[in-house]
């Protein structure tokens, strides 16, 4: 299996290239081969990898990264035909159909999500807690969220989770992500699918079918101690 | 730092009125501050009486309470946390700033990085006359004083560059070419170096070269010696003089500095961001003994502990290491993923104590540093 982790030199912020990491790692532990492909700015998009991985950006950067995947729409395509791709953050923006950065200037973004970005008042940021809203997901979803743009979703995307506590989309909206055909966004930023294995196995799940059980017991010690921690900023 | 709070609040203009009269140098940048601090005073030292925050404490109250604490003092060595750099630079008109790197830091607390660059980059366009002592290899750092009249440029290092992708100036793609890096969208390119060094000398202007043998480890350090040497000169220090003092630094407040703790020998290095953690990590000796790293999640740490992604762990991988901390079950979960063996053991002291007897390298993030250092002070310094 093949991961691609695209562009982590412009989109990756906030670790967010452990995602993949997770990703590899988890098959590998089950016994599956593994490895990432790591796409930069020197590089087209392939469009034959199994899974997709995208983080988070900066302003500049980001723009730089939206040109990039629609010069090489690798990864429309390969999402197209039902490859898993997970968007981290400013990915969703990013994927959307425009966003608009906090100098006021509207970008067009990828077009794969039916959504659309503006600049919230703030800057939404601290741990995150929602309950899924995706078949075959159970576990609550735990993160760290930092983020100025505020997402809106469109008929053609639906939201990942509910929020219990923090902002997710956009402030008072109540909803973080979104999922539309085989693409899942997300607002917990970095490596979210550290604390979130059921989600990675979700993820990988769809390219290799179903998966056996792999507990971590510290993934799990992990998970009762940000579930618990109070959102402090 | 309570005499400086109170000060601050009785008269705004305090810090202007005890930086009246001193040539004072201002330190800032992402990494190093403290130790480039640490040495630009050394330096200074050669040339008279210096006052210096010495202990890190690099927002205004510290610096008020380490000016007032050295009045008759004619210069003054000042690490200033990078988004108080202008208003700190309004207040003492430093004769010197020196930049050293910018690259992610506490996200959650500080901001976005080009953010930070634009704010020094507009600090520095108030104080034309000062002489900005800049690191040429950091892309960010390049961009805040590309603009100033009187720039000193120094080859310091650049070894994360994972920030500077994009250009701080157009926002298109930045190009490297070995050393030299170029933006592709704008004029703005890396400045040819007045300063620099290598594994056994420094080099300055007009021919100056000299051999430069710290007591601090770490090529990263040899940067920081070079802009603190740097600085010193333009302010009328002898270089062979100020070369002799950083290089006798050894210590930087407990940081690598080796303490006794029964058994163990334990040597101490500290790490904040994912450029920190690089370094601090490149500094640590497999060979010497066993590995503990602590990790706290505190507001001066930062909450997010995302970053912990970023650093390639994958280094320890023959060698088993003690995850330790308040967020230690972070650490450890990357290093499973790392592939790296460990274990897991919140207390950091009981973490050194699981250790075989003998040497221990402890690498910490911030309040994990200053809580080990609380604990060794108290059991007594080796």
């Amino acid at each position: 299996m093949r991961i691609g982790l695209v562009l982590p030199d412009v989109m990756g912020t906030y670790g967010d290239g452990g995602n993949s990491v997770v990703l590899r790692q988890r098959l590998r532990l089950r016994g599956f081969d593994a490895e990432i492909v790591e796409i930069t700015l020197s590089d087209p998009v392939p469009s034959e990898l199994d899974l997709y991985t995208l983080g988070g950006a900066e302003d500049y950067a980001q723009r730089l990264a939206t040109k990039h995947l629609k010069q090489y729409p690798g990864l429309q395509q390969a999402a197209g035909r039902g490859a898993p791709v997970l968007a981290i953050c400013a990915a969703i923006q990013v994927l959307g159909h425009w966003y608009e950065t906090s100098s006021g200037e509207r970008v067009d973004g990828v077009g794969l999500l039916d959504v659309t970005t503006s600049p919230q008042r703030e800057r939404t940021i601290g741990e995150v807690v929602s309950q899924p809203l995706v078949e075959g997901l159970t576990e609550k979803l735990t993160g760290f969220e930092n983020h100025r743009g505020g997402t809106i979703l469109g008929s053609a995307a639906q939201p990942l989770a509910k929020v219990i506590s923090g902002a997710g989309n956009r402030a008072g909206d109540g909803i973080d992500g979104a999922v539309q055909g085989s693409v899942v966004a997300t607002y917990l930023h970095g490596p979210c699918l550290a604390r979130n294995p059921q989600l990675a196995d979700h993820l990988l799940s769809k390219v290799v079918g179903e998966l056996k059980p792999l507990d971590i017991d510290e993934v799990a010690q992990l998970r009762r101690e940000r579930l618990a921690a109070p959102r402090r900023v | 730092m309570i005499g400086g709070l109170v000060a601050l609040a009785l008269d705004k203009s305090v810090l202007r009125q005890l930086g009246e009269g001193r040539r004072t140098v201002v330190v800032t940048g992402t990494n190093g501050k403290s130790t480039t601090t640490r040495m630009t005073a050394a330096a200074l030292g050669t040339l008279g009486s210096v006052a210096t925050n010495a202990e890190g404490a690099n927002m205004d109250a510290g610096l008020v309470a380490a000016l007032a604490g050295s009045r008759d003092a004619s210069l003054a060595a000042l690490e200033v946390d990078e988004m108080h750099v202008p208003h700190v630079a309004d207040a003492v008109e430093p004769a010197v700033i020196v930049l050293l790197n910018l690259s992610r830091d506490q996200l959650d607390r500080v901001g976005e990085i080009n953010h930070i660059e634009r704010t020094l980059r507009g600090g520095l366009a108030r104080h034309p006359s000062t002489v900005v002592v800049a690191n040429c290899d950091d892309v960010l750092m390049t961009s805040a004083a590309y603009d100033s009249p009187h720039v000193v440029w120094v080859a310091a290092g650049g070894g994360w560059a994972n920030d500077s992708v994009s250009c701080p100036r157009s926002g298109e793609i930045i190009a490297r070419d070995g050393g030299h890096w170029y933006s592709t969208g704008t004029d703005f390119k890396r400045p040819t170096p007045q300063w620099w060094y290598d594994d056994a000398n420094i080099y300055g202007p007009d021919g100056l070269s000299l051999p430069m043998t710290l007591a601090l480890p770490g090529t990263v350090n040899r940067g920081n010696a070079t802009q603190a040497v740097a600085a010193a000169v333009t302010l009328g220090a002898d270089p062979a003089a100020a070369v002799a003092a950083v290089s006798g630094v050894d210590e930087v407040a407990g940081r690598y500095s080796t303490v006794q703790l029964g058994a163990h020998s334990v040597r101490m290095l500290l790490a904040k961001n994912p450029a920190g953690w690089q370094e601090a990590l490149s500094m640590v000796d497999t060979d010497a003994g066993s590995v503990v790293i602590s990790v706290n999640g505190q507001v001066p740490d930062g909450e997010d502990l995302s970053w912990l992604w970023d650093v390639n762990f994958e280094h320890f991988v023959e060698k088993p290491v003690v995850a330790a901390g308040e967020r230690g079950t972070d650490l450890a979960v990357r290093l499973g993923y790392a592939g790296v063996e460990h274990t897991l053991v919140h207390n950091a002291v009981e973490a050194i104590t699981s250790c075989p007897p003998g040497h221990v390298e402890v690498v910490a993030n911030y309040t994990a540093f200053l809580q080990l250092n609380r604990t060794f002070g108290r059991s007594g310094r080796g």
